[in-house]
C-alpha cells in the first residue's frame, strides 16, 4: 500500500461512514419494529426524533461521498507518476482490477444515497410516514453496499505497488514491469455520437413530459432514460467529447478534463450530468408510492420539480459538449 | 429571494449573532481547530514545495545515468567504457561525469564537487551554491581555500554563484573544472564517476535502459523517472508518518469538538427550547447548528491555512524542516518557492473537516431535539 | 375552535416514576373568546396548554382543531400548526438574552421564509400599538418587567396567529403591569382572536375581560 496522505484521508472518510451508519443500524431495526404513528408513547416520540438524526446522517454520508469521489479521482490521477506506463488517472486505475470497480461503486453508493434522500424527503412531507418502515428497509440495505465500496477501496489502495528504486537491485522496474492499460478506450466515433444524441434527446423529453404531466409511466421512464443518459453521456466523453477537448485524437480519458490544463471544463460537464441523473433516477424511486393516499398531492409535485431539473441538467450538459465539441481544433468526422 | 435562502439567510444571521454572545467558548474551539489545520497544512504546504523543488532540479538532469556496479558496489567507470556502450539509437548525447562528496571541517559540512568542462568553470576558479557562500561567508572574486583528502591546500576564487533557482539541491554545490577536480581528488586518469545519457524521447528511455543493462551487465541505469518517483513516494512517505504521528491530534480534536458539542450550556438548552416553543421545526434547529459548524469550519480552515502559509513561505517552515527535509548536513535556508496545490487543500479538509462534522452530527441532533415544551415546565 | 375528548397525558411512561398529568380532559374552547384555567399548580393546567398548543402530544385521547385530529401527527406538522395558529406568552417570557427587542420579535418567523424587511416592519407596527417602539433596539435584559412581557406579546402576535396562549401571564407582574395586560387582553378579543390562558390570580379569572373560567385539580376538571 501507499502511505500517501490523500489514501489515508479517502479510507478515513468512507470508513466513518461506514461506520456510522453501523452504528445507527440497530437503531433503524428498532424504528421498523416499533413504529406506531398513531401512538403517543414516549417510545413512538423518540423513534419519531431518530428519524431526523438518520435524515442528516445520510445527508452527511451524501456529501462525504461527493467529495471523496472527486478526491479519490484527484488522488488516482497525482498517484500517475508512481506506475509505470500510466499517464493518468486511467493508468492509476488500472494498476489492479479493483481501481475501476471501487470508482463504479462509488459512484453506484452516490445515486443510491440521493433516491434515498428523495424518498426520504417525499416521506417527509406526508403526515402519516408512509413510507418510513420501507425507508429504513433500504438503509439497511445500503449499508452493505457502503461497506462494500471501502472494502474495495481498500482492496485497490493495499494493492498499490509504486515502481521505485529500491537499494539493493537499483532499476530496471521500468523494464520488467509489466506495462498497464494506461489509456481508456472508446467506442468509435460516429455511433458514440449517435448514441449520445439519442440518450440525452430521450432523457429529456422524457424529462418534459413528466414535468407537465408527472404521470407514473413517464416517470418510470425518465428514471430508465436518466440512467441511460448518463452512460452513454460518459461513452461520449470517452469517444469523442474528451477528445475534442484535449485536441488529440486519441487522449480518450474522462478524468484528465478536471484539471486546470483544461480549464475545469470537466466539472461544467459532469455537474449538470450527475445532478440531471441523480434528480432523474429520484423521480422515478418515488413512482411506486405515487398511490399512497397522503402522498396522492404532494408526490407527484416533487417528481415533476425533479424532472425540471433532470430536463434542465441534461440540456445544459448536452449543449456545453456540443459547444466544447465545435469549439475545438479538432476534427474527427468530415 | 426565494423563501428558502430568505431562510438560510436567517439562520445564518441567528448563528452569527450566538457565536458573537458566546464567545469565550467558541474560541477556544475555533483556536484548536485553526492550530490543527495549520499543522496539517504546513505539512502539507511544505512536503508539496519541497516536490516542487525536487521536480526542479530533476528537470535539469539528464534522462539515464550509468552507473558501473563491482561487488554490488558503485564503482567508478574505467577508461573506455564509454565506448563501449557505442551508438544507441535514440540517445542525443553520453558523457562521463565527474563527482564526489568533500567535507569542510570549518563549517562540519559535506560539500558536492563536480566537474564542469573548461569552457564552462576556467581551471582555478569555482562556482558555488548560495548556502555555502553564506555559510562561508563568501561574495564574487574571493578566494577560498580547500586542504585536499591527500593533505594538500588548493585556492580557488569564485566565479561565479549558482542561481537559488533550485536552491534544495544546489545549496552544497561547488563546480570546478575538470583538470582541478582530478587534481585536487587525486583521481585517477580517463576514470568517470558514472555517465550521463540525454534522451529525446520519453517513451524511448525505458529501450535504452534495457539494451544498456544487455550490453553491459555490469551497469546500472538509473532513470530521471524512477528517481523522480522515487523522491514523490519518499515524500508521501514522510508525509503520511507524520500525519499518522498527528492522527492523535486529529482525534484529540475530534473528541474536543464532540465534547464543546455536546456540553451545551443551561443557557443554550434554554434558547433552543425557546426555539422550539416558539416555532423553530427540529430540522430548522439543526440547520442552524449545522450552519454553525460550517461557519467555524471555514474560519478555521482559512485563519489556519493563512498561518501556515506564512510559515512555509516566509518562515521556512521552522517547525517541520528536520522531519522532513533530507539528511544531508548543510541544510540549506532556502525560501520555498509558493506552491498551493487543489489536491492538498482537498485532502487536508478531509482530514479536518469530516472528523469534525462527524463528531458533531450526534450531539447537534441531540440538542436540536430537545423536547418543545420543555420551557413550559 | 378547539374540541378535546378523552385526553389523557402521562410522563416516564413504563419507569418506576410513571406520572399521569391529565386523566382524561374533555373540554371545547370556543373561537373568539377568552378562556382561563384555573387551578392550583400541579394541577395539570400548563400541560393541558402544552397539548392544545401543539408543542406536545397526548398519550392517549383526542385535540381537534378547526374540526381536525392533530393528535397523532408528527412533531413537522405540530411544528407548522403551532408556527401558524399559535401564539405564546410564557410565565418567565423566555425571551434570549443578548438580542435586541426586535430581533427577539421576529424570531418566530424565521423558518417561513418571510423576506427580512418585511417581518420589521411588521415588528415595529406592533411595537407601536404596544407602545415600546423606543425600546425596539434595547438588548432585552435592560428591559422592566413589563416592557420584556410587551416584547414577549410582540413576539406572539408576529406570525398573526389565531389563537393565543398565554400561561400564568401576570405571575411576574405588579398591579398596574396586570391591568395593563388585561386591557391588550380586551384588544385581542376585539381583533378577532381566541385568547387561553391559565391563572390563579383572582384579577384575571375575575376579570370582565375573560369569558369564561375552567377548573382543574389533579389532572381533571371541576367546577370552577
Amino acid at each position: 500500500m501507499l502511505f500517501q496522505p490523500a489514501i489515508i484521508a479517502l479510507l478515513l472518510a468512507s470508513g466513518l461512514a461506514v461506520l456510522m451508519l453501523a452504528v445507527a443500524a440497530p437503531f433503524a431495526v428498532q424504528v421498523i419494529r416499533r413504529w406506531d404513528i398513531a401512538s403517543g408513547s414516549e417510545l413512538q416520540l423518540a423513534l419519531e426524533r431518530r428519524t431526523y438524526l438518520f435524515s442528516t446522517l445520510l445527508g452527511f454520508v451524501f456529501a462525504a461521498q461527493l467529495g471523496a469521489l472527486l478526491l479519490f479521482v484527484f488522488t488516482a490521477d497525482r498517484l500517475s507518476v508512481m506506475f509505470v506506463g500510466a499517464m493518468c488517472a486511467v493508468g492509476t486505475l488500472n494498476v489492479n482490477g479493483y481501481g475501476f470497480a471501487a470508482l463504479l461503486t462509488q459512484i453506484g453508493v452516490f445515486f443510491l444515497a440521493a433516491m434515498w434522500l428523495t424518498i426520504n424527503h417525499a416521506d417527509s412531507q406526508a403526515r402519516d410516514y408512509p413510507l418510513v418502515r420501507l425507508k429504513y428497509g433500504l438503509l439497511l440495505v445500503l449499508l452493505p453496499l457502503l461497506a462494500g465500496s471501502f472494502w474495495l477501496e481498500l482492496q485497490y489502495f493495499r494493492g498499490l505497488k509504486a515502481n521505485v528504486i529500491t537499494s539493493c537491485c537499483g532499476s530496471l522496474f521500468s523494464g520488467e514491469a509489466k506495462t498497464i492499460a494506461g489509456e481508456a478506450s472508446g467506442l468509435p466515433a460516429q455511433p458514440a455520437i449517435l448514441l449520445f444524441y439519442a440518450a440525452l434527446t430521450a432523457a429529456v423529453a422524457a424529462a418534459l413530459v413528466h414535468w407537465r404531466h408527472a404521470g407514473r409511466a413517464s416517470g418510470y421512464v425518465l428514471a430508465a432514460t436518466s440512467g441511460g443518459a448518463f452512460v452513454a453521456a460518459i461513452t461520449g466523453i470517452l469517444s469523442f467529447v474528451s477528445l475534442y477537448i484535449y485536441e488529440h485524437p486519441h487522449h480518450h480519458c474522462p478524468f484528465c478534463i478536471l484539471k486546470p490544463e483544461y480549464d475545469y471544463q470537466g466539472y461544467a460537464l459532469y455537474l449538470p450530468l450527475f445532478v440531471a441523473t441523480a434528480a432523474g433516477l429520484g423521480a422515478g424511486a418515488l413512482q411506486p408510492f405515487a398511490r399512497i393516499p397522503s402522498l396522492a398531492t404532494s408526490l407527484p409535485r416533487l417528481s415533476a420539480r425533479l424532472a425540471g431539473v433532470a430536463a434542465v441538467g441534461f440540456s445544459i450538459f448536452s449543449v456545453l459538449a456540443s459547444y466544447f465539441v465545435l469549439a475545438s481544433r479538432l476534427r474527427l468526422l468530415e | 429571494m426565494h423563501p428558502w435562502l430568505e431562510k438560510q439567510r436567517h439562520l445564518i444571521d441567528f448563528t452569527l449573532a450566538a457565536l458573537a454572545r458566546r464567545k469565550a467558548k467558541n474560541i477556544g474551539l475555533l483556536a484548536a481547530y485553526a492550530l490543527l489545520v495549520f499543522v496539517l497544512a504546513s505539512l502539507a504546504l511544505f512536503t508539496q514545495a519541497l516536490r516542487k523543488e525536487a521536480g526542479f532540479v530533476l528537470a535539469a538532469s539528464p534522462e539515464v545515468i550509468v552507473q558501473r556496479m563491482v561487488a554490488g558496489r558503485h564503482d567508478l567507470i574505467p577508461p573506455g567504457y564509454l565506448d563501449k556502450i557505442g551508438r544507441l539509437r535514440g540517445v542525443q548525447k553520453k558523457e562521463g561525469r565527474l563527482w564526489g562528496y568533500y567535507y569542510d571541517p570549518v563549517v562540519s559540512a559535506n560539500y558536492t564537487f563536480m566537474a564542469r568542462p573548461a569552457e564552462e568553470v576556467a581551471s582555478g576558479s569555482i562556482m558555488l551554491g548560495a548556502t555555502l557562500a553564506r555559510a562561508r561567508g563568501l561574495q564574487l572574486g574571493n578566494l577560498i581555500s580547500f586542504r585536499s583528502y591527500a593533505g594538500k591546500l588548493f585556492s580557488f576564487k569564485v566565479a561565479a554563484l549558482l542561481s537559488p533557482d533550485s536552491e534544495l539541491l544546489a545549496a552544497d554545490l561547488v563546480l570546478l573544472s575538470e583538470e582541478d577536480f582530478r587534481a585536487f581528488f587525486d583521481y585517477p586518469a580517463g576514470h568517470y564517476t558514472d555517465i550521463a545519457l540525454s534522451v529525446a524521447n520519453p517513451q524511448e528511455v525505458r529501450n535504452i535502459a534495457a539494451k544498456l543493462a544487455n550490453a553491459l551487465p555490469d551497469s546500472r541505469p538509473i532513470l530521471r523517472e524512477e528517481v523522480l518517483r522515487t523522491y514523490q513516494s519518499i515524500f508521501d512517505w514522510r508525509e503520511g508518518i507524520v500525519l499518522t504521528v498527528l492522527a492523535g491530534a486529529i482525534l484529540a480534536f475530534a473528541l474536543l469538538a464532540w465534547d464543546k458539542a455536546s456540553g451545551l450550556s443551561a443557557e443554550e438548552k434554554r434558547e433552543i427550547g425557546i426555539l422550539k416553543a416558539i416555532g423553530w421545526e427540529t430540522g430548522d434547529v439543526i440547520r442552524m447548528k449545522l450552519w454553525e459548524g460550517v461557519l467555524v469550519s471555514l474560519s478555521a480552515f482559512l485563519l489556519g491555512f493563512v498561518a501556515a502559509y506564512i510559515h512555509v513561505f516566509y518562515f521556512g517552515a521552522a517547525i517541520f524542516k528536520p522531519v522532513l527535509q533530507g539528511w544531508a548536513v548543510l541544510y540549506p535556508s532556502f525560501t520555498l518557492v509558493p506552491a498551493v496545490d487543489g489536491l492538498q487543500i482537498a485532502t487536508l479538509a478531509f482530514f479536518t473537516i469530516f472528523p469534525y462534522s462527524a463528531a458533531v452530527l450526534v450531539p447537534i441532533w441531540r440538542a436540536a431535539t430537545t423536547d418543545p415544551d420543555a420551557v413550559m415546565r | 375552535m378547539i374540541q378535546l375528548s378523552a385526553v389523557k397525558k402521562a410522563f416516564n411512561q413504563g419507569r418506576p416514576n410513571e406520572y399521569w398529568a391529565l386523566h382524561g380532559i374533555d373540554l371545547a374552547i370556543e373561537a373568539g373568546r377568552v378562556t382561563a384555567l384555573r387551578g392550583p399548580s400541579g394541577s395539570g393546567k400548563t400541560t393541558l396548554l402544552t397539548l392544545i398548543g401543539c408543542l406536545a402530544r397526548p398519550t392517549s385521547g383526542r385535540v381537534r382543531l378547526r374540526g381536525e385530529d392533530i393528535s397523532g401527527l408528527p412533531e413537522r406538522f405540530l411544528t407548522e400548526i403551532r408556527r401558524q395558529t399559535f401564539g405564546f406568552i410564557f410565565q418567565q417570557f423566555n425571551l434570549i438574552k443578548g438580542l435586541s427587542a426586535l430581533e427577539n420579535v421576529i424570531l418566530p418567523a424565521f423558518p417561513t421564509g418571510r423576506p427580512r424587511a418585511e417581518l420589521v416592519e411588521k415588528a415595529e407596527i406592533l411595537f407601536d400599538q404596544l407602545k415600546l417602539g423606543h425600546r425596539a433596539a434595547a438588548k432585552v435584559e435592560w428591559l422592566s418587567g413589563g416592557e420584556q412581557q410587551r416584547v414577549a406579546i410582540a413576539r406572539a402576535l408576529i406570525n398573526d396567529p389565531a389563537v393565543i396562549i398565554a400561561d400564568e401571564p401576570t405571575a411576574n407582574l405588579d398591579t398596574a403591569l396586570a391591568r395593563e395586560f388585561m386591557a391588550i387582553l380586551e384588544g385581542f378579543t376585539a381583533a378577532g382572536k381566541t385568547v387561553l390562558l391559565t391563572s390563579h390570580d383572582p384579577l384575571v379569572v375575575e376579570s370582565s375581560a375573560v369569558h369564561r373560567v375552567v377548573g382543574m385539580r389533579d389532572g381533571r376538571l371541576v367546577d370552577a
